[in-house]
């Protein structure tokens, strides 16, 4: 009895312990490896006119980089009482006073990197002059990482903008991607209106407004990579057909639809200069590829399989992946530009769908429904070349078409795990999820730079 | 990452839970008759929106009901879950019931669905195109039997075979009565797979139903395929009944 109790505990370790390398091989990307950079910040303080304006500053810079996930923050009450404000104060003569890189590699801080300066009120204006140094580095000269001056206007608004910009520098560095959320969109279907139309919201869930008011049937968002256009599929003239707009106004822009009963699923090229879609044009819906305005419109793909949701690789735009029927159920293919190539990405169990790249061009998120019923999907994060994966979301409601931020590190999906489908986003790790809608049904969200 | 893999070792053990209804109503407008707390199954919503229609159109009919262990509701539409809709066409008024069993007892709602008279015709119609002795363009398609299909599949069943083929007649009869006339074929999906995936499937409906209609002799030229994919579900419960209705070839009048 006492044996089979520790074999069965010892098959349980070892299929925990399977887990856990897996989840780490998939995230470390994400969390930096063994772990992610610890950053102490300790408190800018400004000259004059500057130093009313440091507590917005301060907590701008420390929330932006903790929210970014890329950042084991060390906690300010760890942090010497004294602090460098220049490089000049870097004294390793001076340690155990806050003047020596080591006084925050070592205990209690433990930080990896310091990121300190100042801020001046110079003619009227907002100057901030920020520095990272890796703390483990002996040499100082050898240790600095980042010298970033930035100006700003001499208010709130300026202390905040300079802030998420140094942040935004701070976080590009370490972590790659945009550096910074902010200004980026998120479009999306809603029928809160009493129609499915394409809505637009901030990337935190503020200023939800329509782009479209045509009472039919308007879904599958796509967005430009300068997030200029937005193209959809409509039913305003009956059969489904693509429509492109001005992603600001919401305006029409010139759009050619080849005849066909249906063209749908549009996609950006990584340049922005062409548009990938599924046309049943030659009778099957297949992949086809045109201009930005739909002309010079050829077909890609010849093959007798449904074909949907081609999706180029944003580093080498002569690879997309796509979903078609070859192999029974719907799964996750990659083929060439020309339509040869063609592979299988998932592994054939389930259905697969919504594929959506990294800004890397080495990881995609999608949906799929591997280990539950047919309709029950769920959010996954794969490694392209190894075809390594980890599931993210686990059966809360449907859970379908992620998409990347431009940061690379956040995910926005719709689930109804709250009934009504709504949109949120997380952590690329399923951590800090978000709800961002309330109101009707929301649904497709495709997150754009702007 | 701890919090993670918590996460994911709960998901694998577990059963997954069912998705939760959506909260019922403050009020309904609906003939319900038993909220008393007696053990009986509550009806909360039993309506009909709208309530009054056109011959020809469709109303949905939405309910939630709790406590029961058995729910149907009469004129065809049969068992049905704790709380849904359904898409109804009657012909003429129709009083739906809804019967509610429960361990203590049964109780029942009603919700009418009234028939209203169609605006006056327009003026002097072109011949044969406006509301006359032979009916109109949609009454008559709205008569038409749906094609079923099996799941990712738009292969034609022998059940679908037989229904397309009675449509087949009714259709050529429309065409000629209706000369300007043309046809819409709806394809449409259930609610599984991916919302992109199945605009494809339903075509593939559509154009499978489209060419069974013309080699019966058909006219192609005055059907239009269109693919829903599953944006326009006629019920939205989530069961094989219910996924079995929308898997569909329906029609409806092109313009």
């Amino acid at each position: 009895m006492i044996r089979k109790t520790v074999l069965i505990a010892f098959v349980l370790l070892a299929a925990l312990s399977a887990v856990v390398l897996f989840a780490q091989d998939i995230t470390g990307w994400i969390k930096g490896g063994g772990g992610k950079p610890a950053l102490a910040v300790p408190d800018f303080r400004g000259s004059g006119a500057a130093q009313p304006l440091m507590a917005s500053f301060n907590s701008t810079l420390f929330t932006d980089l903790d929210k970014s996930g890329c950042f084991d923050m060390r906690a300010k009450s760890l942090y010497p009482l004294n602090n460098p404000q220049s490089p000049q104060d870097l004294r390793p003569e001076d340690n155990n006073q806050g003047y020596a890189l080591q006084d925050w590699a070592g205990s209690p801080v433990t930080a990896s990197h310091l990121v300190f300066g100042y801020a001046a009120a110079v003619n009227g204006a907002l100057a901030i002059y920020g520095n990272v140094y890796d703390a483990r580095v002996q040499s100082i000269p050898s240790a600095q990482l980042m010298a970033q001056h930035y100006a700003g206007g001499l208010d709130e608004a300026g202390a905040v903008r300079t802030a998420h910009e140094f942040s935004a520098d701070i976080i590009q560095k370490f972590c790659g991607g945009t550096g910074s959320l902010l200004g980026s969109r998120i479009y999306f279907v809603s029928n809160r209106s009493g129609s499915d139309e394409i809505w637009a919201m901030d990337w935190d869930g503020n200023n939800q407004k329509p782009l479209t008011n045509l009472h039919s049937l308007s879904i599958m968002p796509a967005v430009s990579p300068d997030g200029t256009r937005v193209a959809f599929t409509s039913y305003g003239k009956s059969t489904p057909h693509i429509v492109m707009i001005d992603s600001q106004t919401g305006r029409n822009l010139p759009f050619y639809n080849q005849e066909a009963s249906l063209n749908a699923n549009v996609t950006f090229t990584p340049d922005g200069k062409q548009i990938y879609y599924a046309s049943s044009a030659a009778g099957l819906e297949q992949i086809f590829a045109a201009g930005l305005n739909g002309q010079g419109f050829r077909r890609i793909s010849h093959r007798s399989d449904i074909e949907a949701e081609p999706k180029i690789d944003p580093k080498n735009p002569n690879i997309l992946l796509l979903v078609s029927s070859a192999s029974g159920q719907e799964q996750i293919y990659s083929m060439n530009a020309e339509g040869g190539d063609f592979q299988r990405v998932t592994n054939g169990e389930g259905e697969a769908s919504n594929p959506s790249w990294n800004p890397d061009g080495q990881h995609i998120a999608f949906s799929w429904t591997r280990g539950y019923a047919k309709g029950d999907w769920n959010v996954f994060v794969m490694d392209i070349a190894s075809r390594q994966y980890i599931q993210l979301t686990h059966s809360e409601g449907r859970n379908e078409n992620p998409t990347w931020a431009p940061d690379g590190r956040h995910i926005s999906f719709a689930s109804t795990r709250g009934g009504r489908s709504q949109i949120y986003t997380m952590l690329a790790d399923g951590t800090q999820v978000t709800q961002l809608t309330r109101q009707g049904a929301n649904r497709m969200p495709v997150w754009g730079t702007k | 990452m701890l919090a993670l893999f918590a996460v994911l070792f709960v998901a694998g053990c577990g059963k997954k839970p069912p998705i939760p209804p959506p909260p019922p109503p403050p009020t309904s407008n609906g003939g319900t008759t038993n909220n008393a707390p007696s053990g009986k199954p509550v009806v909360a919503e039993f309506t009909a929106e709208p309530s009054s229609i056109e011959a020809g159109q469709s109303a949905i009919l939405r309910w939630s009901v709790s406590g029961a262990s058995d729910i149907s509701i009469d004129h065809g539409i049969g068992t049905v879950q704790g709380s849904g809709t359904s898409r109804v066409s009657p012909s003429i008024t129709t009083t739906y019931t809804l019967t509610a069993n429960g361990a203590a007892g049964s109780t029942t709602a009603t919700a009418t669905v009234r028939i209203v008279a169609p605006p006056p015709p327009p003026p002097p119609a072109p011949r044969n195109s406006g509301a006359t002795a032979i009916g109109t363009v949609e009454s008559r398609v709205s008569s038409l039997q749906d094609a079923l299909f099996d799941y990712d599949s738009n292969n034609i069943r022998d059940d679908a075979r037989a229904a397309l083929t009675a449509d087949a007649d009714a259709i050529k009869r429309i065409l000629i009565d209706f000369p300007s006339a043309s046809v819409n074929v709806e394809g449409h999906c259930d609610e599984r797979g991916s919302a992109e995936y199945n605009l494809g499937l339903g075509d593939r409906r559509a154009s499978s139903a489209r060419d069974f209609l013309v080699q019966l002799g058909v006219p192609g030229d005055r059907l239009k395929t269109i693919s829903y994919g599953k944006e326009r579900p006629v019920c939205t419960e989530s069961t094989e009944g219910c996924w079995q209705r929308n898997r569909r070839a329906h029609f409806s009048a092109g313009q």
